[in-house]
């Protein structure tokens, strides 16, 4: 054997079944040197991992778990692309690996017998064979390997056991290849339909010069419609007619040949587990069993559902608060920091409020990304996940969604970036989709401060219920029912928009619900770890970017052109009078007069930076686009500075209440009870008629529950969709909705 | 005729054949509910739907309506 280590690293391709362990075997060979990425076009998850195998740089491709190689869309033409080498950005995997859960034989060799007619090297890891005989089950591996021609490894992935028995097979594989070493296998498929396929093998040989894989002419006389309008290369308009042709002569009785083949593949299936599997005992039921049992029971299902639910609401939204606190603490000290130690200026500001607030607003989203990663990995793991779709289906089919929607659209309730990375458990993609539209509305934890601010200053306390026991009393108020009413009106514009998604940009027939229910295991550990932290590490490299430079460009339109003369020029005289003051009552004797001066001079001094603060708004680019699109706002009841503040709340929604605060001369705190005051005091320019009136402010909080102010989460949508499109789409919809939205609360308000 | 979604608790049924030939029904066969399948009847969701059954040693989830277009022989 040479140890020429020059050689071009080999490539293996991972598939099987879902629920088989594959990405617990997927870590168990490369450890933690593995990539994420997306391949082009589609929004399947591209994922490599290194590793060496003999003396031989390995890459391993992990692709998507599928109990079937017949592609229905896009996405699943991925896994078809790569193992034929079609795919552009990876090489064609010199051996295949097919993991196969033992407990679940017959339908997990139905893969098998697809990836057999590949005609590359190809290596089955039997896993889970300790579940197998919990079900009473035996196989004899010798046995299958001899049916199946193909070296047949038992492995316990989570146990990391023989995984090196694995990758001696694979490299055996690879060199019987190279040696020229390929066993005969046979394919299920019947012979005549082996005669159809070679004569369109000839065909496009003739036609295109080089045969087109038969694998793929395979595909496309099964295809049950999607690959008859994909565009693939290759397949010209003279091979398309031939697999036509072929097509109607193996339609009988209006029967596709898609269902001659699986069929077909199953009575193959039941050939080579001929004598291999013995049934030991009688159908035991086992701990999994009864556990789902009491999962799905009646009244213990849904009662332990929420129960779950619950403690992962309360988890993402008041557990990850301690460390988004910490984050912001850490930020802010960070730009006090800088702030202390640079001179002011277009720099310091940059780095203050540019730079340091634009890390922060991408850090703040890691505990609750870290956090909802955890119970998902968990729940997917150990095999809930699955039952957790089940209960939920009923109702989520309702809107046309299926139960896999349940988990993301809650957690979106903290907020839509975890969410939308938690809709990866929804395979089909239109409901995927949908559900990543939809969960922006879902009334995220951002929107509360706006809400709180808005309620406390002008929706009064006026109790509408009130109840007493002893010491407790609880009563329900108008502010109450406002903030009631405005997750109501999130979910209530979901559903519809949901329904209209699915009748109009969405449309086609309802996804199947055909889930498999996993058995219940504990889950790995190292599973869950990664998981959490490759959504935290994608989060951070692939939307974090794009949050940071949209943080930088709205401070930049806040900041500029910042012409100190002209904006500071009005306040020097009473600037240079408060340092005179301040002096003045510095030199007095110590007295409890003289610091109750002091404190109110400096006072006085910090509501004139406000002030100054406020004018350079005010001037700034942002200030004049928001006056520049008055009579834009002006219909929803908003004054210039509303709009500034909706405008400056692009990166995010709570945003708008710092910005508030500086317009109005408060200063950023967005704690102080001042604000509030002068909110309520605020007139239109030039006049005394007030800003700010109940139904402004109700417009306002019904613009926010609908727009899609948030770049975290378009930078989401863009990542998970890998298009401009849809983080296109939602913001357009969702700011038609919130102008609508509010134009509408407002108008009607008035009449009142 | 009787269908998967006619099966009830403690039932077993022996699939004869799968209506149609779209996705779904592909799906369905490609899960196993091939001529000659013995499924069983484990449970049905608390709302009464979906179903869950048990064949070739796991438990499957289908809908209602999936489940009406999969026929079956009582056994």
């Amino acid at each position: 054997m040479t140890t020429d280590t020059t050689r071009r690293p080999m490539t293996v391709a991972l598939l099987g079944n879902p629920n088989t362990g594959k990405s617990t075997l997927f870590s168990a060979l490369v450890g933690v040197r593995q990539r994420t990425g997306n391949y082009p076009g589609v929004t399947v998850e591209k994922k490599v991992g290194r590793t060496t195998i003999g003396e031989t740089a390995c890459n391993v491709i992990d692709l998507p778990g599928t109990y079937s190689l017949a592609p229905h869309s896009p996405d699943e033409m991925v896994a078809v692309d790569v193992l034929l080498g079609r795919q552009a950005e990876s090489q064609r995997p010199d051996v295949i690996v097919c993991i196969v859960d033992a407990s679940n034989l017959s339908r997990n060799l139905y893969l098998v017998s697809q990836l057999i007619e590949l005609q590359r090297p190809l290596v089955v890891a039997l896993n889970m064979v300790d579940v197998a005989s919990d079900k009473g089950v035996q196989i004899d591996v010798e046995r299958l390997s001899q049916n199946l021609g193909l070296p047949v490894i038992p492995i316990q992935a989570n146990r990391k056991q023989g995984i090196e028995r694995l990758t001696a097979a694979i490299t055996e594989a690879v060199e019987n290849q190279q040696g020229g070493v390929l066993t005969k296998r046979d394919s299920p498929l019947p012979a005549e339909w082996q005669a159809e396929v070679t004569a369109l093998e000839t065909l496009s040989r003739q036609v295109n010069g080089a045969p087109l894989p038969r694998y793929l002419l395979e595909r496309l006389v099964l295809d049950t419609g999607y690959l008859e309008t994909a565009d693939l290369e290759g397949v010209t308009p003279p091979v398309r007619e031939a697999v036509a042709a072929a097509r109607s002569r193996f339609t009988t009785d209006g029967q596709s040949p898609a269902v001659m083949e699986t069929i077909a593949r199953y009575q193959w299936v039941a050939q080579i587990t001929d004598g291999v599997l013995t049934q030991t005992t009688q159908t035991r039921v086992t701990a999994s069993d009864r556990l789902d049992h009491v999962l799905t029971h009646r009244v213990w299902g849904p009662l332990i559902f929420a129960t779950i639910m619950l403690v992962i609401f309360q988890a993402v939204f008041n557990g990850a608060v301690i460390f988004m606190d910490l984050i912001e603490a850490w930020v802010g000290s960070a730009g006090d920091w800088i702030g202390a130690h640079m001179p002011d200026g277009a720099l310091q500001s940059l780095m203050v409020d540019g730079v340091v607030g634009g890390v922060g607003s991408v850090l703040v989203f890691l505990p609750q990304i870290v956090i909802l990663f955890f119970f998902i990995a968990v729940l997917e793991d150990c095999g809930y996940m699955a039952r957790a779709a089940y209960l939920m289906d009923r109702l989520m089919s309702r809107i046309g969604l299926s139960g896999k929607s349940f988990i993301p659209l809650l957690s979106s309730f903290a907020c839509a970036v975890p969410g939308i990375m938690g809709t990866r458990v929804i395979e089909n993609r239109r409901d995927r989709l949908v559900t990543i539209l939809i969960a922006p509305l879902m009334t995220c934890s951002a929107r509360l401060p706006v809400y709180f601010l808005l309620i406390a200053a002008f929706i009064p306390a006026t109790s509408l219920v009130a109840w007493r026991l002893g010491p407790i009393s609880w009563s329900l108020t108008l502010q109450h029912v406002t903030l009631l009413g405005l997750y109501v009106l999130g979910v209530v514009t979901a559903i519809l928009a949901a329904l209209a998604m699915k009748r109009t940009i969405l449309p086609g027939e309802t996804p199947p619900f055909v889930l498999e229910l996993p058995s219940y295991k504990f889950p790995d550990v190292r599973v869950v770890l990664h998981r959490m932290w490759e959504r935290a590490w994608a989060f951070i490299c692939r939307a974090g970017t794009l949050i940071f430079a949209v943080s930088i460009l709205v401070w930049a339109a806040a900041y500029f052109p910042h012409d100190a003369a002209q904006v500071e020029a009005p306040f020097a005289q009473r600037r240079a009078e408060l340092a005179a003051a301040i002096e003045q009552t510095e030199q007095m004797p110590d007295s409890a007069a003289r610091t109750e001066e002091l404190v109110a001079l400096s006072d006085q001094s910090e509501r004139l930076e406000n002030e100054v603060a406020g004018a350079y708004l005010r001037q700034s680019l942002l200030g004049r686009v928001g006056r520049w699109m008055e009579p834009l706002f002006k219909p929803l009841g908003w004054d210039w500075r509303i709009g500034c503040g909706v405008l400056a709340s692009f990166p995010a929604r709570e945003v708008v209440v710092g910005t508030l605060g500086v317009i109005y001369n408060m200063g950023d705190d967005d704690e102080s009870a001042g604000l509030r005051e002068s909110l309520r005091e605020a007139t239109w320019d030039g006049t005394d008629r007030r800003v700010f009136t109940i139904p402004v402010a109700l417009s306002i909080m019904v613009f926010f529950a609908l727009c899609a102010q948030c770049i975290s989460t378009l930078a989401i949508i863009r990542r998970e969709t890998n298009s401009w499109r849809w983080p296109i789409f939602s913001f357009t919809y969702m700011t038609v909705l919130a102008y609508v939205g509010a134009l509408l609360t407002y108008q009607i308000g008035r009449l009142f | 005729m009787t269908t998967l979604a006619d099966v009830g608790a403690g039932q077993k049924a022996r699939v004869s054949s799968v209506s149609g030939s779209d996705a779904i029904s592909l799906r369905l066969l490609e899960m196993g509910l091939t001529p000659g399948c013995e499924v069983s009847f484990v449970g049905k969701a608390p709302l009464g739907d979906p179903l869950e059954y048990s064949l070739r040693g796991y438990r499957l989830s289908l809908r209602r309506v999936e489940a009406e277009r999969v026929l079956v022989d009582m056994t």
